[in-house]
């Protein structure tokens, strides 16, 4: 073996010449190297592979001229981006590639920035300066962001834009679900703007719960809140029996009584479900509540508490205070204050007392509590963060209860705990948090929510889109969202405003829901008469709205006040409501509008004017419009819809004075008289 | 270098999130002890990163076998690409007679990047099999299959067909849903009640390709900014030109042919397993 060595050495470096051949050939053999490197490169590699591919295209001239060979770069100084992916992923920008089926050849799908502005990373994440496939798109590591999964791409939309956008219904849901599912309760996320997200829902005060319900309810609730609503928003904290015993013996012990809620039953409950019913559908309960039918379907709306099992639930002396007037016990509530008086909250209270399930608390049977099991509950009533969504007397709601995630899309992949068999990687880390957050650890705090998983996704969504570059982004390139006003009307109407909740479900100057129509302009929109019957007995104006305004039993002066601060204040400046006259219209000008009605604009597929012939199920029922709304209303309306309500789905027909005139004259003189009721489908 | 490694379909996998990564780097950095182990370490951090879920998934054994596999509910859905379908899919063992069979085994597959949740197991006592489909990261149709064996152990397969829409189309179904769908969707939910059946002139359902695939983009273009009448159809389609923007009809002339049926030439590709 050393002699063979020896022999090689031999013939290699045996004397100078050979030496220096040697060396020679070693030398320029490490000279190859870099530019053998460069020759087999990846990107090279997919050069030739888009010149072989667009060769045997029909416009393949056109792919070829476009074509520029070498290491490509977007460079965009201001947003600190360096992206080369244009190296291989050739042809982005060629429209025709849309029928290529995979990356890096096909066209990117159409979006509203170009590439050259925005460059690939600022959406995709990845390593923007990286030449090769494994360090461009995975982390390495030097470089933690690997290229965003598909499905989370909108929360890189939302790193500059703040608001809802049309096109990014993942993201938009999961900023609603952070807001609408209490997150913010315990999480702080300030915002880009400044502004700290705000939670939308409204958790009750348990300063007073004793006057409401029993603390069995409260101990079968608090041990699995979905069992009892399975629409609850509360989180299940996966209590034990005897945190769950303690927590409702502080809560009982802790609760002070509200004058009024225990007064005795001041009506007599009534036993006749039928009048029940039909009160509960007159004044539309279920525009807000829900209550699971017999198939298992959800019926109503999602503002308020489910009722299914609500008999289960309260005491009959609450619920009749609360139904007389919810402000006493809760002053902020979304419930409007009905002026019932004592027979309706009786027959009221007696049909939603029988929305019982007897099975939900037969099996709790809890003893008297002891002191310690009180002082125990406190406890972990602080323990828990209750006070971070529930007012509870006594006890401080806790500040920075969880950890801010205002920055969490962007949390270092080192400082992340993983489960086994997750991936390694941000948004795997968040959204397993989410679904199963007590799995990482032992005395975690966080309780169980029932998310769908893709609820999940859009949550985790939005808080991808709380990161490091939507903090630092520069102002320019910041697209603002509109914050909620806090506008609150004043004086005696506003006072009256608040009790009805009007903002619960309508929305006026950018404070209030979007369940009704928006009542910026509604003074100049209709007519004192129409309004002040419309208080009185409201019908609905849309033929296929199944959520609709309820009856409040509204005293002569109260809607007069509310018809005269209308009237007033809620004025569009440039309307004046007197330009046009509500009747006097030539018959030529009525019969032109007729023709246009019914020919050249066919408004008759949308509305009805005549119930004889016309069926239209979308827009509001014209029949009466001559009596309700105002012609200098019509006449703008016709002009452009959208100037008045922005988003209201009427066309914009860009009409010509003379035919919206007519048309306004057509349409005023529907007077209608007697209210036809449609027949539903 | 092979040629594999740089095929277009793998790379597809690893855009869409192939977990390699971390595994690799550590592979990298215990590898300086010797150049061997850094080789045998990616080998096999390369061969299983990508195919570890399909091999943790148990083992199933079917307790029977079916003729046929028949779809339930759960095709032709639509969602943004990489989401997961609003409906799960459902798929059906039925023997020879048509009877629903219990405990057959049914497997889906498709192209990576699809995930299905779960992508195997047996049918239930109605025989059935239920599972969560997530789609791929490139918007256009995917068609994957669910199959499963019968008593001579041959390959019973059923084609199923999803469509994944981009930014484009998920922006034109945002329009449609507000302007268009009250109209041209024939089906009333509780929320939301049809006026299809209230127009004399009935208008196309958007996933009506027979008729739509043969109209241009131009003339669609012409029909929904200057209403019907542009093309000598009916009055009762407005005219959207002054409502909706420019963009604002492309979005939607790409979603109505993203979602026709039969689909339309310009829907992009199709992604099916070979």
């Amino acid at each position: 073996m050393k002699e063979k060595l020896t022999s090689l050495w031999q013939k290699l470096f045996g004397d100078n010449v050979r030496a220096f051949g040697v060396v020679s050939l070693i030398f320029l053999a490490s000279l190859a190297i870099a530019p053998a490197k460069n020759f087999f490169s990846e990107w090279r590699h997919y050069q030739h592979g888009y010149r072989r591919m667009i060769r045997n295209r029909s416009d393949a001239n056109t792919l070829q001229r476009h074509f520029q060979g070498g290491i490509q770069q977007i460079w965009l100084p201001e947003l600190g981006v360096v992206d080369r992916c244009t190296s291989c992923h050739v042809g982005l920008k060629e429209a025709s590639l849309a029928d290529v089926p995979n990356q890096p050849y096909r066209t990117h799908p159409v979006i509203p920035h170009k590439l050259d502005q925005f460059g690939c990373t600022v959406c995709h994440r990845g390593q923007g300066a990286a030449t090769t496939l494994s360090e461009a798109h995975n982390s390495t590591l030097a470089w933690e962001q690997p290229i965003l999964p598909a499905k989370y791409i909108e929360s890189s939309c939302g790193e500059c834009h703040r608001g809802p956008l049309p096109g990014t219904p993942q993201l938009n849901q999961g900023r609603n679900l952070l807001s609408r599912a209490g997150c913010v309760h315990c999480h702080t996320v300030k915002l880009s703007d400044g502004a700290v997200m705000k939670a939308t829902d409204d958790p009750p005060s348990l300063s007073h719960i004793a006057d409401k319900t029993t603390r069995e309810w409260i101990f079968a609730w608090l041990k699995d809140p979905q069992a009892y609503a399975s629409t609850s928003t509360m989180p299940n904290f996966k209590l034990s029996d005897d945190d769950a015993r303690d927590m409702s013996a502080f809560l009982i012990a802790n609760s002070t009584p509200m004058a009024g809620d225990t007064a005795t039953l001041s009506a007599k409950a009534s036993s006749d479900p039928a009048a029940g019913a039909s009160l509960y559908g007159e004044s539309f309960c279920a525009s807000c509540h829900a209550v699971q039918n017999a198939a298992g379907n959800m019926v109503g709306g999602d503002v308020g508490p489910e009722l299914t099992k609500v008999g289960t639930k309260v005491k009959p002396e609450w619920l009749q205070a609360w139904l007389r007037n919810p402000r006493a016990y809760d002053a902020g509530t979304a419930m409007p204050h009905y002026r019932f008086n004592d027979g309706q909250v009786g027959t009221l209270s007696g049909f939603l007392q029988a929305k019982a399930d007897s099975d939900f608390l037969a099996n709790v049977h809890l003893e008297a509590a002891t002191p310690e099991q009180i002082a125990h509950g406190k406890r972990l009533v602080s323990d828990y963060g209750c006070a971070s969504c529930h007012e509870i007397a006594g006890i401080k709601k806790p500040e920075n209860f969880a950890p801010e995630l205002s920055r969490i899309g962007s949390k270092p992949v080192t400082q992340l705990v993983f489960l086994p068999g997750m991936q390694h990687t941000l948004p795997d880390y968040i959204a397993t948090k989410i679904k199963q957050p007590r799995a990482f650890g032992q005395g975690l705090k966080m309780p169980q929510y029932t998310f769908t998983p893709a609820q999940i996704d859009s949550l985790t969504t939005a808080l991808l889109s709380l990161n490091d570059r939507s903090n630092t982004l520069p102002p320019s390139l910041a697209v603002a969202s509109t914050h909620e006003s806090d506008y609150q009307p004043a004086g005696k109407a506003g006072k009256l405003m608040a009790d009805l909740a009007c903002f619960s479900c309508h929305r006026i100057n950018g404070h209030g829901g979007d369940m009704a129509p928006d009542l910026t302009w509604e003074g100049s929109s209709v007519q004192r008469e129409w309004l002040v019957q419309f208080f009185k007995n409201p019908g609905t104006l849309r033929p296929s709205l199944i959520r609709r305004m309820p009856r409040f039993n509204l005293s002569d002066g109260e809607v007069n006040e509310l018809t005269d601060y209308i009237m007033t204040v809620y004025q569009n400046p440039g309307i004046d409501r007197d330009a046009m006259p509500l009747g006097g219209y030539s018959q030529g000008e009525v019969e032109l509008g007729k023709q246009l009605f019914y020919g050249k604009y066919a408004c008759q597929g949308c509305h009805i004017v005549d119930t004889k012939t016309d069926k239209g199920y979308i827009g509001p029922t014209l029949t009466n419009v001559g009596s309700r709304l105002n012609a200098a209303w019509i006449y703008q309306w016709m002009k452009n819809p959208q100037a008045l309500r922005p988003g209201t789905i009427e066309p914009n027909r860009a009409m010509s004075d003379e035919d919206a005139r007519a048309l306004t004259a057509f349409l005023i003189s529907q007077k209608g008289g007697a209210k036809q009721e449609v027949a539903k489908k | 270098m092979t040629r594999s490694r740089f095929t277009p379909t793998h790379v597809g996998t690893a855009a869409l999130g192939c977990p390699a990564e971390r595994s690799s780097a550590v592979a990298t950095k215990r590898g300086h002890s010797g150049p061997a182990l850094v080789v045998t370490l990616l080998a096999v951090s390369l061969a299983t990163s990508c195919s570890r879920k399909t091999e943790s998934a148990p083992q199933l054994k079917p307790t029977a076998f079916g003729a046929a596999i028949v779809e339930s509910s759960g095709g032709k859905q639509f969602a943004q690409t990489g989401s997961l379908l609003p409906q799960p899919v459902v798929v059906q063992v039925n023997d020879e007679q048509g009877t629903a069979v219990a405990g057959a085994l049914v497997e889906f597959a498709a192209v990576p990047g699809v995930t299905f949740d779960p992508s195997n197991g047996l049918t239930d006592s109605s025989g059935q099999l239920t599972t969560n489909v997530s789609l791929g990261g490139m918007a256009g149709r995917y068609q994957f299959v669910a199959f499963t064996t019968d008593k001579s152990h041959k390959k019973v397969e059923l084609k199923i067909e999803e469509i994944a829409l981009g930014y484009q189309q998920t922006l034109g179904r945002h329009l449609n849903d507000q302007y268009c769908e009250r109209c041209h969707n024939p089906e009333s939910t509780v929320e939301r009640v049809s006026n299809y059946d209230n127009l004399e002139v009935k208008p196309h359902p958007f996933t009506e390709g027979d008729t739509l695939n043969k109209i241009s983009d131009a003339d669609l273009t012409a029909i929904i900014s200057h209403g019907g009448p542009a093309l000598n159809k009916s009055a009762l389609m407005p005219a959207w030109g002054n409502t909706l923007s420019k963009s604002d009809i492309q979005a939607l002339i790409s979603y109505i042919r993203a979602i026709s049926d039969p689909p339309s030439r310009s829907a992009g590709p199709v992604y099916a397993k070979d």
